[in-house]
């Protein structure tokens, strides 16, 4: 299995990364911050006024180190990678996929039901913990039904229909899972997310789509190229398709977590002119290194049936996607809680 | 798996300061320094191969020593470490400057 390799999270202003031989060093001014071997390091978000050098940025591509650019905000940016890998043949399989209708209804209905079996798991998770709830009940059991009519569909747009349902469903129940009186979620908000918990879930959202994105890099898919989500020009539309696993049960359960044990507070977000909420610098410190520790944690991996770390699933799955593709699976497994 | 290097460098001469810097730098590029010259490095044994190569070529057998202790996998564990300067692990604590 691949190693895990550590992302390099620079929320400093006015900092200037340069490579000295083969390792990465970080300044602010002539004060050295840090220095790390470049083997280490398989990420490098920077935030706001942040220099890379153009050999560093050169080597980063060569040896696919991912260079991501947000603002300040934290709302994303831009992204560098370098000489694309893997081979030609694979990419072409994956746009003739893209083209067979009946295929790519079958695969988005894959990456649906695991969508709505992990959201499910959620609620089902809650009531195993905190005892029994009849509003909670509820929602697990209309989760259940969009799941088995999930099955039925053969068409487009109807299972984006059903994808919505459940998603309502899903975010309708999302209030009673917080357990700190300092929030509440209402619905989702996005573009830009006016209250605490959807700026959390969009940056968590937008953090593993990148991370998503890396691993279709990395195994040679076009992330471009999406099923469920349509192609549009700039949308990685296939590392979107990817996250859909990874939502409920990674994205929203970590922010439930920060929030429920209180590692975040309201003091944490602050409020723009245009209601836009966003979190302080020393919040979203707080956030990564829970985040990195998440990402060590251990969890065997239901189909590879490996010990993987949470960190390396979008490499998984996008290696379990490139297979299925390739031929040598006959469905793609997708990535569901246990 | 995790290496711990170790080296003693004679600086008599200029020669010998430049070899010095030398190790120093080639160790940096794979892994932390813990000590003046002391290196932690969390490699693979292809990178190890590589690494190892490239100190036996700046060192001068005559007058210079070094030393590899191989840790294994679970190296970390079997550190424990007091006082000054806590060295940060680049492969698992979060990196967030």
């Amino acid at each position: 299995m691949k190693k895990l390799l550590n992302t390099l999270y620079i929320t400093r202003q006015d900092t200037y990364l340069h490579k000295e031989r083969e390792t990465i060093i970080i300044k602010q001014g002539d004060q050295k911050l840090g220095q790390f071997p470049a083997l280490t390091v398989g990420n490098i978000v920077c935030f706001g006024q942040v220099t890379v050098s153009p050999p560093l940025m050169g080597y980063c591509g060569e040896q696919g180190i991912a260079i991501s650019y947000y603002t300040e905000q934290g709302k994303f940016l831009a992204r560098i990678y370098g000489r694309q890998v893997g081979n030609v043949l694979l990419r072409r399989t994956q746009y003739r996929f893209a083209d067979d209708q009946q295929k790519v209804i079958s695969l988005a209905k894959l990456i649906v039901g695991a969508k709505i079996a992990n959201s499910r798991y959620v609620y089902l998770r809650q009531i195993r913990n905190h005892g029994e709830s009849s509003s909670l009940q509820l929602i697990s059991d209309r989760l259940a039904n969009c799941l088995s009519r999930c099955e039925q569909v053969n068409d487009y747009q109807q299972l984006l229909g059903l994808e919505g349902e459940a998603a309502l469903a899903y975010f309708s129940g999302l209030n009673e899972l917080i357990r700190n009186n300092e929030f509440s979620f209402s619905t989702r908000v996005r573009r830009p997310p006016t209250d605490p918990i959807n700026a959390l879930l969009s940056f968590v959202y937008s953090i593993i789509t990148q991370e998503c994105l890396s691993a279709l890099l990395g195994v040679g898919l076009d992330p471009f190229v999406g099923f469920l989500h349509k192609e549009r020009p700039g949308r990685p539309s296939l590392a979107l398709d990817l996250l859909e696993e990874f939502r409920a049960a990674w994205a929203d359960r970590f922010v439930l977590t920060l929030i429920n044990r209180k590692q975040l507070t309201s003091k944490d977000f602050v409020q723009e002119a245009s209601g836009a909420v966003h979190l302080t610098d020393y919040a979203r410190k707080t956030l990564f290194a829970a985040y990195q520790a998440r990402k060590q944690e251990e969890i065997i991996h239901p189909y590879l049936q490996e010990r993987v770390q949470i960190g390396l699933l979008p490499h998984c799955q996008a290696l379990l996607l490139a297979r299925y593709m390739r031929g040598d699976l006959e469905y793609y497994p997708p990535y569901l809680v246990k | 798996m995790l290496v711990l290097i170790t080296y003693d460098v004679n600086v008599t001469s200029t020669d010998g300061q430049k070899r010095l810097r030398n190790i120093a730098k080639t160790c940096l590029d794979y892994g932390m320094r813990v000590q003046c010259s002391v290196f932690e490095c969390e490699i693979d044994p292809a990178q190890f191969i590589v690494l190892k190569n490239k100190l036996l070529t700046i060192f001068d057998s005559e007058l210079d020593s070094l030393r590899f202790y191989f840790l294994g996998k679970k190296g970390k564990e079997k550190v424990e470490h007091y006082g000054v300067k806590d060295i940060p692990d680049p492969l698992r604590d979060s990196l967030i400057l």
